[in-house]
């Protein structure tokens, strides 16, 4: 089978800081990964070239349901089939909450104002935001945002989903309310490609954890093999550290 | 003479009245075309500025660098009594509205560059990553989110602009300044003078005190 995103030899250099060092790397469709690892190993950027925020070596090649990711026409294809939730939410702050929702589909999917609205009020109460609709996003919780941002991303019916670190930045009881929304998603045959600190979560919900250490992939297979018995001292020293405080 | 007689003469002011209102209205003329004109300028220049390729980025920094440089007085003596000589002529009015254009522009280029510099990059990642192509991530998130951060230093950049109208006079066009000192002469009395400045005062103060409060707003509502 093909993977639904393909990575080859991706490089990354920040000046002379090299972020990503060769990585390769499949992800089939439906499959949830999830990517953990220390702080500055790459994790963050290496989604972040699966839609070219970040731009990456040209001897590199990603490609997403078989459209290679690269500056041009392709490209706003490839983000619209790929969904991207952020740490810091990201939500349009001048608009209410519906309208964050409603944006995109009617701008790139040419949907109606009714259509788009309708299909926002569906994902909104899929993610349990109903009742704030027509806030603005400033008046919202965060962990209420951080949905809305989820809710955003699905209302372009992707086929795939990128969270960079979707719970770093809430208040600890805001987390188990926005990863209840990605398991459930989890359940609908999404790819997912999950960067995170949630050991939990990865364990319970990952098909594949992949462990990052100085840009490259120094560890990836089911999660209780990641967990309960890696095979790189990197990987056991780090897991020691996040799970034994 | 009193200084009441010589500054503050009533029947004189009466009298100079009317004539200081026909050129209140050739300055709002001039002050509202170059406004207009100078937002256009400067909204093009500013996104030349940030996202052109090299050479115009240049090409808009230079002429921006420039524009900011050189005393409104002076372009609006070479635009009007200097381009004659290379053929070309224009009227009074279109000179002054050009260099007050020229040079509004440049400002209000570097105003909406500070404003879009000023939205955050996570609004322009959250965009791309939705496939919002670049007009549309101007148009729908990133303009009306600077938009907000503009108004303020862009109005207070209006009134620079309509007090600037006030050097049209020198290329002899009937405005507010030029018609009082007209007046002034023909009364052989500077009272008209200090009724134009009144005039002066009287519409652009409001202004000044929007850009307060306008400050007032905005800021209270980023914290």
């Amino acid at each position: 089978m093909d993977a639904y995103i393909r990575i080859r030899n991706l490089i990354k250099t920040f000046g002379s800081f090299t972020a990503l060092n060769g990585i390769d790397l499949d992800i089939g469709e439906g499959e949830v990964v999830c990517v953990i690892g220390p702080s500055g190993s790459g994790k963050s950027t290496l989604i972040r070239c699966i839609n070219l925020l970040e731009d990456f070596s040209p001897e590199s090649e990603i490609t997403v349901a078989g459209i290679r990711v690269e500056k041009g026409r392709n490209l706003e294809k490839v983000r619209a089939e790929v969904g991207m939730v952020f740490q810091s939410f990201n939500l349009f702050p001048h608009l209410s909450v519906l309208r964050n929702v409603m944006l995109a589909p009617m701008r790139v999917r040419g949907l109606s104002e009714t259509e788009a609205a309708r299909r926002a009020r569906d994902l909104l109460a899929r993610v349990g935001i109903s009742e704030q609709a027509d806030k603005q996003p400033g008046q919202l919780s965060g962990g209420q945002q951080q949905r809305v941002a989820i809710a955003r991303a699905l209302a372009m019916e992707p086929k795939a989903m990128l969270f960079d670190e979707p719970t770093s930045s809430l208040d600890p009881e805001m987390v188990g309310e926005v990863l209840d929304v990605m398991r459930a998603l989890a359940g609908t045959g999404v790819t997912m490609v999950v960067v995170t600190h949630e050991m939990g979560f990865a364990r319970q919900v990952a098909d594949r954890v992949i462990f990052m250490d100085g840009g490259r992939i120094v560890e990836s297979g089911l999660p209780h093999d990641i967990f309960d018995t890696p095979k790189s001292d990197r990987t056991r020293n780090f897991l020691g550290a996040v799970l034994n405080h | 003479m009193d200084i009441f007689d010589t500054f503050f003469n009533v029947p004189v002011l009466v009298r100079t009245f009317p004539l200081l209102i026909s050129g209140l209205w050739i300055t709002l003329q001039i002050g509202f075309t170059a406004i207009i004109a100078g937002l256009v300028v400067g909204l093009t220049l500013a996104l030349v500025r940030l996202y052109a390729n090299r050479i115009l980025r240049g090409l808009a920094k230079i002429y921006i660098d420039i524009m900011r440089s050189i005393p409104l007085l002076v372009l609006l003596i070479i635009v009007y009594y200097a381009l004659p000589f290379v053929g070309i002529r224009f009227s009074p009015f279109v000179s002054a509205v050009a260099a007050l254009t020229l040079v509004s522009g440049a400002y209000t280029a570097e105003i909406f560059r500070a404003g879009i510099e000023a939205v955050p990059k996570g609004q322009f990642e959250a965009s791309r990553a939705l496939g919002l192509g670049y007009r549309h991530m101007m148009v729908d998130v990133v303009l009306p989110q600077a938009i907000r951060i503009v108004i303020p230093p862009l109005t207070n950049n209006c009134i620079n602009v309509m007090k600037d109208t006030a050097l049209a006079s020198v290329v002899a066009m009937p405005d507010l300044l030029k018609q009082a000192t007209q007046a002034q002469a023909l009364a052989a009395n500077p009272s008209p003078l200090i009724g134009a400045a009144l005039i002066y005062i009287a519409f652009l103060w409001p202004l000044v005190a929007i850009v307060a409060r306008l400050e007032k707003r905005f800021g209270a509502k980023e914290r």
